[in-house]
């Protein structure tokens, strides 16, 4: 039997008035690339949002390899194995593209280092700086950025900002990786480059992908299981083809 | 009785500051902008009416000059300071105003001296009700404050200009497409600003007839914590801000445990209301887009 | 060779850090072989103060990316305490005793060190301007609070006496505060601990999606700049003598934010240049223009500051800017803006997360309050 690692039982938020999410129950398996789709206001990115602490779920609760994460802070959730990206892309910009994923691995135990430690300037503190350092090379060259290490992440093309931000989200050495838009803004050939990535990723970090998309090519293509919502419901869930084929989905997305 | 004549104190020191922090709050709300330098604005309204208190002898010309001279000096520091950097940080412009702030510090003290200078204005007598005496100036201060008080609300409701400067503070770029120039909007957000702050000049004068270069320094913080303590941005919060300040510092002025404290508690106050309501008592809460 | 290659680019941190240790020798030299005047002596530690305000203060601006009007404040704190803590152990301790300086320098540091902490609290509901008010809130407080105090404790509105420490030597003591001072930070600064507040400054959202503790961090920029603005205090009361409240307001908060914005935000070294050039400027000047003249001077300065800002901001001003930007004039192989490798700010630019949209964004994350959001949403003006 396949593990669960990520599940949410009848998550749901309310607004005011407006439940933006309600009665949504996910369970993603172990290495699974799981899709999530519907259209705009469906309520996706908000799920993302209380996946990672950033919203307080009104309803329901949700669980990491059986653990309950509900009500946790952002960086404890992000501690336990959720990383995320954004969809409008947030990365540190005054940054160097090395410095941002060096931020992201501060938090791991073989790097702890304490404030007076660092201050003082213990050796313990240079060892743990240059296994950082060499680490975030590693990600850096995975991800074909190794050359810009130095540059200002504001700097990077496009591309390779979305990139840098999933190296940086992947260095907090997550469990599941919540990936929102991936391919947003990539014409087909970077779309194609990018689902190979996220196979490679999968498979050479161990993780589970979670993702949001519009790109239906691209869904079928990668995810093994979607959930389509449709104003914070779900709609249908399940193997990728038997969802996208489901009468309502089609109904939802083509109206009438 | 002390006590009423403490609470019209408190409510005429308030109406200032209500007015310098409508000040502050309309163009927060429209450029984003904190103006330090409105506080200055007031010392220039305050020399303004000196200098013409001093030529024509008469409070109402000395007024009307102040309030034409403070809007073509708010509109131009505008113009030359704040414009370029729209679309900068805002620490940028900040600090610039904070220079601006200066600079008409030090022009006042070049032009005027660092000595206070005495503004004589006729003396009238104070009114007597029963034992309840109350000064003249503390009235029209009162009454001017509030007819102000009202009539922006109204401009700001029912007229064109008005309502464009509700959209610009909702959304610039918006109402930038709905084809409204928002320069236009910002700088008459300035001007009124700044004859706002003639007129606080005026009534801070009628208070505390000595005027120096740093005169508007002290009220200019205290209505920017009106402002804050209101919630920035907001019409109402300005005038609820700045009435409550007035009257804790009347308050407090009255007990004598307290009163070296004033400064102090209103600092604290709005310290402790920030950190119960973050944006003031009728502040807007915005959600990041996360 | 790695080691050797990361040993030496961590070095590079360090040639401030070198030249004010140089420069600390020299005036040592100076001073016991040929002595130096009382006014040149007291000149060196008003700059030495000044450079520690900067610094410190850019800690929290430059790299948390907070907006701090209440330096001050925690300098005043520092100067009463420390001054005060040596004036009662001075019997004990007997006069010129450098524990008693250097208990009473550590003592007014952790005193203003534990208020900003406190300060620091608010900072982790409050954003960009409500902040700079409230710590501008807070100096007003600690000044007038001292203003009041009885003659016995504080010294009241007259000010309080500190001990008279040897003249020839406080200016060492000084140095060698600003050295440590000038340490810590840039340690603090290069280390994953100073990335995670430059990380909370460039995107606070990201950082806590990265698993940044904001508000440890935030606390921790907080409490280590506040920890050097008390040394300055103790610093500046042993200095003048005597400690005055009225000094620590506002108006000298802004003065260091001035000094670390024309040294470039988030550039220690652009700090520690112009709080010692300024200082410098700033007595000579005070010298030459004296009784009506004075005030040239800060007619001066605010042309200069608005000129500076508006060129270094300016969204309009970019191009020009980019023609004559110092370091591709100095350095060819930086023309492409993409390759440029400093991973601190530029020069005058300012880099900060308070943006427009933030400014009134505050932190919402519990469910309650977002029903108040929407409701306030509603009914707002």
């Amino acid at each position: 039997m396949e593990q669960i690692v990520l599940e949410t039982k009848n998550l749901g938020i309310t607004f005011g008035g407006l439940k933006a999410v309600q009665d949504v129950n996910i369970s993603i398996k172990k290495n699974q690339i799981y899709g999530l789709v519907g259209p705009n206001g469906a309520g996706k990115t908000t799920i993302f949002n209380l996946l990672t602490g950033v919203y307080q779920p009104t309803t329901g609760s949700f669980f990491l390899c059986g653990s309950e994460l509900k009500g946790k802070s952002q960086e404890t959730i992000n501690h336990s194995g959720i990383a995320r990206t954004f969809q409008n892309i947030r990365l540190f910009n005054n940054m160097s593209v090395i410095r941002n994923v060096m931020v992201g691995l501060s938090n791991q135990p073989e790097y702890k280092c304490g404030f007076f430690t660092s201050v003082l300037r213990l050796p313990k503190h240079f060892k743990v700086e240059n296994a950082m350092r060499n680490k975030a090379k590693e990600l850096l060259k995975i991800f074909d950025l190794y050359e810009e290490r130095n540059n200002l992440s504001c700097n990077l093309p496009y591309g390779k900002q979305r990139k840098l931000e999933i190296a940086r989200a992947l260095a907090t050495n997550p469990t599941v990786l919540l990936l929102d838009e991936p391919a947003a803004g990539m014409n087909p050939n970077e779309t194609a480059d990018l689902m190979d990535t996220i196979r490679f990723i999968r498979d050479k970090f161990d993780v589970t992908v979670l993702l949001i998309e519009h790109d239906m090519k691209f869904v079928s293509g990668l995810c093994d299981e979607v959930t389509v919502l449709n104003f914070g419901t779900v709609l249908a869930q399940g193997t990728t083809k038997d969802a996208l084929n489901d009468p309502e989905v089609i109904k939802a997305y083509i109206g009438g | 009785m002390e006590i009423i004549t403490t609470l019209i104190n408190g409510l005429s020191i308030g109406g200032i500051y209500a007015m310098i922090a409508l000040g502050y709050t309309m163009v927060y709300g429209i450029a984003k902008m904190l103006n330090f330098a409105h506080g200055d604005i007031i010392m220039v309204g305050g020399y303004t009416i000196y200098v013409f208190m001093n030529i024509t002898g008469h409070p109402l010309i000395a007024v009307a000059v102040a309030v034409v001279f403070c809007v073509l000096i708010g509109v131009t520091i505008e113009k030359v300071a704040y414009k370029p950097l729209r679309g900068a940080s805002p620490l940028a412009v900040l600090i610039t105003a904070i220079g601006v702030s200066y600079l008409l510090q030090s022009l006042a003290q070049i032009i005027f001296g660092s000595a206070p200078k005495m503004v004589q204005f006729p003396d009238i007598k104070p009114i007597q009700i029963g034992s309840l005496k109350i000064q003249v100036y503390t009235l029209i201060t009162l009454v001017a404050s509030i007819i102000v008080m009202v009539l922006l609300t109204l401009f700001v409701k029912y007229t064109n200009i008005g309502r464009a400067m509700l959209a610009t503070s909702e959304d610039r770029s918006a109402t930038e497409l709905m084809g409204i120039n928002v320069n236009s909007v910002i700088t008459i957000t300035f001007a009124i600003g700044s004859a706002l702050a003639a007129l606080a000049g005026l009534f801070y004068l009628l208070k505390a007839p000595n005027i120096s270069n740093t005169f508007g320094s002290m009220p200019g913080i205290k209505a920017f914590t009106a402002a804050v303590i209101g919630g920035i941005g907001s019409i109402p919060g300005a005038m609820l801000g700045g009435i409550l300040l007035g009257m804790v510092e009347a308050i407090s002025y009255n007990i004598p445990a307290i009163a070296p404290y004033t400064d102090a508690i209103e600092f604290l106050i709005l310290i402790v209301i920030l950190l119960v309501k973050p944006a003031g008592i009728l502040g807007k809460r915005r959600r990041e887009k996360v | 060779m790695k080691i050797f290659h990361f040993g030496r680019k961590s070095l590079s941190h360090y040639y401030s850090t070198f030249a004010i240790i140089i420069a600390a020798i020299v005036f040592f030299v100076l001073s016991i072989s040929i002595g130096l005047e009382k006014s040149t002596i007291f000149l060196l530690e008003k700059v030495i103060i000044a450079v520690i305000l900067a610094v410190s203060l850019n800690l929290v601006v430059g790299f948390l990316g907070e907006l701090s009007l209440g330096h001050a404040g925690f300098m005043c704190l520092g100067a009463y305490l420390g001054g005060k803590f040596a004036t009662i152990v001075e019997p004990t301790l007997g006069k010129d005793s450098p524990l008693n300086l250097v208990l009473s320098i550590l003592i007014g540091g952790a005193v203003a060190a534990i208020f900003g902490l406190v300060i620091g609290l608010p900072a982790l509901r409050l954003k960009g301007d409500y902040l700079a008010i409230v710590t501008l809130g807070f100096g007003e407080i600690v000044k007038s609070v001292f203003q009041n105090t009885t003659r016995e404790s504080f010294g009241g509105a007259l000010g309080l006496e500190t001990p008279r420490f040897n003249k020839d030597y406080l200016f060492i003591y000084c140095f060698g505060a600003l050295i440590i001072s000038l340490w810590v930070s840039i340690n603090l600064i290069n280390s994953k601990h100073g990335r995670a507040i430059t990380s909370i400054r460039d995107n606070e959202i990201a950082a806590r999606a990265t698993g940044i503790n904001v508000t440890k961090y935030k606390l921790l920029a907080f409490t280590v700049s506040s920890f050097f603005a008390g040394v300055a205090g103790v610093l500046y009361s042993f200095s003048n003598y005597n400690v005055q409240s009225s000094k620590f307001g506002y108006n000298y908060s802004i003065e260091i934010l001035v000094m670390v914005v024309l040294g470039g935000i988030g550039s220690i070294n652009g700090s520690i240049i112009a709080a010692a050039l300024i200082t410098f400027i700033n007595t000579e000047l005070a010298q030459i223009l004296t009784g009506n003249l004075a005030v040239l001077q800060n007619l001066f300065y605010a042309i200069i500051l608005i000129v500076i800002v508006i060129y270094g901001n300016s969204p309009a001003l970019a191009g020009i800017r980019e023609k004559y930007d110092p370091s591709k004039l100095f350095d060819k192989k930086r023309k492409d803006p993409s390759t440029i490798k400093k991973d601190d700010a530029k020069w005058n630019k300012i880099p900060t997360k308070i943006a427009m949209d933030e400014l009134l964004s505050v932190d919402v994350s519990n469910s309650d309050d977002n029903e108040n959001d929407t409701n306030n949403t509603k009914g707002g003006n």
